[in-house]
């Protein structure tokens, strides 16, 4: 009996997540693998060697034209007119009021923009920035034909060296290079989820199969392996990366969320919600994106309360065990006056009044991105 | 496939139960610790009291998700597995034996005739399997 949506897309590398025994689950409408051998152990491999994930779900849009530029500066929030050539920047795409449409990945490329954002959020930004365009601009959502992975971990670079065409060590931190891999015409760059070292590699769905078992026998001295989706938010969670959906959404803006250091608000042009997020900065916003480290054992999930002296203050956006620190560690709103790093504020864990203190980011200090 | 043990009794909600004279050990199945997966907290919240069938034993947090143990039994929670505190992944790596959650003094060892025997278990869990 077939028990899931029938109409689940499957990425370039599904027959590989099958063959290594991953545990799939519908994510952003594609059956990808939310775990293999266990998400401690996954998350464990890319902090001290080498994992991959597939992230072939996120969405590729393709922006040409003598006008890109302008567009993508008028839709995002960051500075898109800084990026050299094969530079990339992390953004946020914004509503007139300041909520956030999505956080993306914008790159410079030799010829176009490569605009990367959530899977679940490719048709809605599609459509957003669809609404938006014009002058001479073409967009291109390229998602389908292409596939994309994330090689992380401290062993990263060594184990992607031996199948790239191009010396690696002087790619950047948020730095792109064209180049082959295994053979494989692709666009590498130095950006990942996780805190860690590591690459996304782009590469046309077709050949992505072949990119993939490339990759697993160059790691395989590093102990290689693949890595579902709940590490991936483990890793993530321990940086105090955002998620959208948990963590930013359209009735949060980038400023509370601790994201003005991609929001350039001295851009005289300004952008789609400039005007809003303005005033949210001088007038400092009302809370704030913080991280709460729990004091006992106790687990705070998405939605959880937070109290100070009995009042409600907050709300837990994400939360889980961190396998780094091993203890609880979760991301919420919290009012500003209690906000700042040593607050001891309280946490309703399903009735159960658990202590835990606001801690500077990130929870784990010892990544090795460079 | 998960291990089914033949001895044993199994609830809905994915509960084993041993028993013993009148005392029930409690724990989760094969299947519940591969489906909640990376287990790193049990919490027996009725440790001491007196309950009845299907309700709330205690807490299960895994990385992913928390979810509630229910009592495949009435009766007394007369003891909670301690070791778990330190080393949860027990629950994981050894379910039916050292990965044991409670113990209950049960009121009428009859109630167990109302669950499922290992062959009805198993095709419970093979139709929530993931595929």
């Amino acid at each position: 009996m077939i028990d899931y949506a029938p109409m689940l897309k499957l990425t370039a590398f599904h027959d590989r997540h099958l063959a290594a025994g991953g545990r799939m689950v519908d994510f952003a409408g594609y059956d990808l693998p939310v775990q293999f051998h266990g998400i401690i152990a996954e998350h464990v491999r890319v902090r001290t060697t080498v994992g991959v994930f597939d992230v072939s779900h996120m969405g590729r849009i393709e922006v040409r034209g003598k006008d890109g530029l302008a567009f993508i500066s008028r839709m995002t929030t960051n500075d898109a007119g800084k990026l050299a050539v094969n530079q990339a920047q992390y953004s946020v795409l914004c509503y007139p009021d300041g909520g956030i449409v999505d956080d993306l990945v914008v790159y410079r490329l030799p010829g176009h923009y490569l605009l990367v954002v959530n899977g679940a959020n490719n048709t809605k930004d599609t459509a957003w920035l669809r609404e938006h365009l014009s002058g001479d601009v073409q967009m291109d959502n390229v998602t389908d034909a292409t596939a994309q992975l994330a090689v992380q971990g401290p062993k990263a670079e060594a184990a992607m060296q031996k199948v790239c065409s191009i010396p690696l060590s002087p790619v950047g931190f948020y730095w792109a290079a064209p180049c082959e891999v295994a053979g494989v015409k692709a666009l590498i760059s130095r950006t990942g989820y996780t805190g860690e070292d590591g690459f996304e590699v782009y590469m046309p769905a077709a050949d992505a199969g072949k990119v993939w078992d490339a990759i697993f026998i160059a790691g395989k001295e590093f102990d290689i392996e693949p890595i579902g989706l709940g590490a991936r938010d483990t890793l993530r969670m321990e940086m105090k990366m955002a998620l959208y959906g948990n963590d930013i959404d359209k009735t949060t803006n980038p400023i509370e969320a601790g994201l003005s250091w991609v929001v350039a608000l001295d851009r005289p042009e300004g952008f789609i919600g400039s005007d809003v997020l303005k005033r949210v900065e001088a007038e400092k916003p009302a809370r704030r994106l913080v991280c709460l480290e729990m004091q006992d054992r106790s687990i705070a999930r998405p939605h959880y309360p937070i109290l100070a002296q009995g009042q409600p203050v907050g709300m837990v956006t994400s939360g889980t065990m961190s396998p780094s620190l091993n203890k609880g560690i979760a991301l919420g709103y919290v009012k500003r006056e209690s906000a700042k790093a040593g607050t001891e504020v309280q946490i309703d864990v399903r009735g159960h009044s658990a202590t835990a203190v606001i801690v500077k980011p990130p929870f784990y200090k010892h990544g090795s991105r460079k | 496939m998960a291990n089914i043990p033949n001895d044993l009794k199994y609830a809905k909600t994915h509960e084993w139960v041993r028993l013993e004279g009148d005392i029930a050990t409690i724990g989760i199945t094969d299947f519940a610790q591969g489906e909640l997966s990376d287990i790193v907290y049990v919490e027996i919240t009725a440790l001491g009291k007196t309950i009845k069938r299907d309700d709330p034993l205690g807490t299960i947090e895994a990385v992913k998700a928390v979810s509630d143990l229910y009592s495949p039994v009435s009766g007394q929670v007369i003891t909670a597995n301690d070791t778990l505190k330190d080393s949860p992944a027990t629950v994981n790596k050894d379910p039916y034996g050292e990965g044991w959650m409670a113990k209950i003094k049960v009121a009428d060892p009859s109630e167990l005739n109302g669950l499922l025997d290992a062959t009805a278990y198993a095709e419970l869990a093979s139709r929530s399997a993931h595929h």
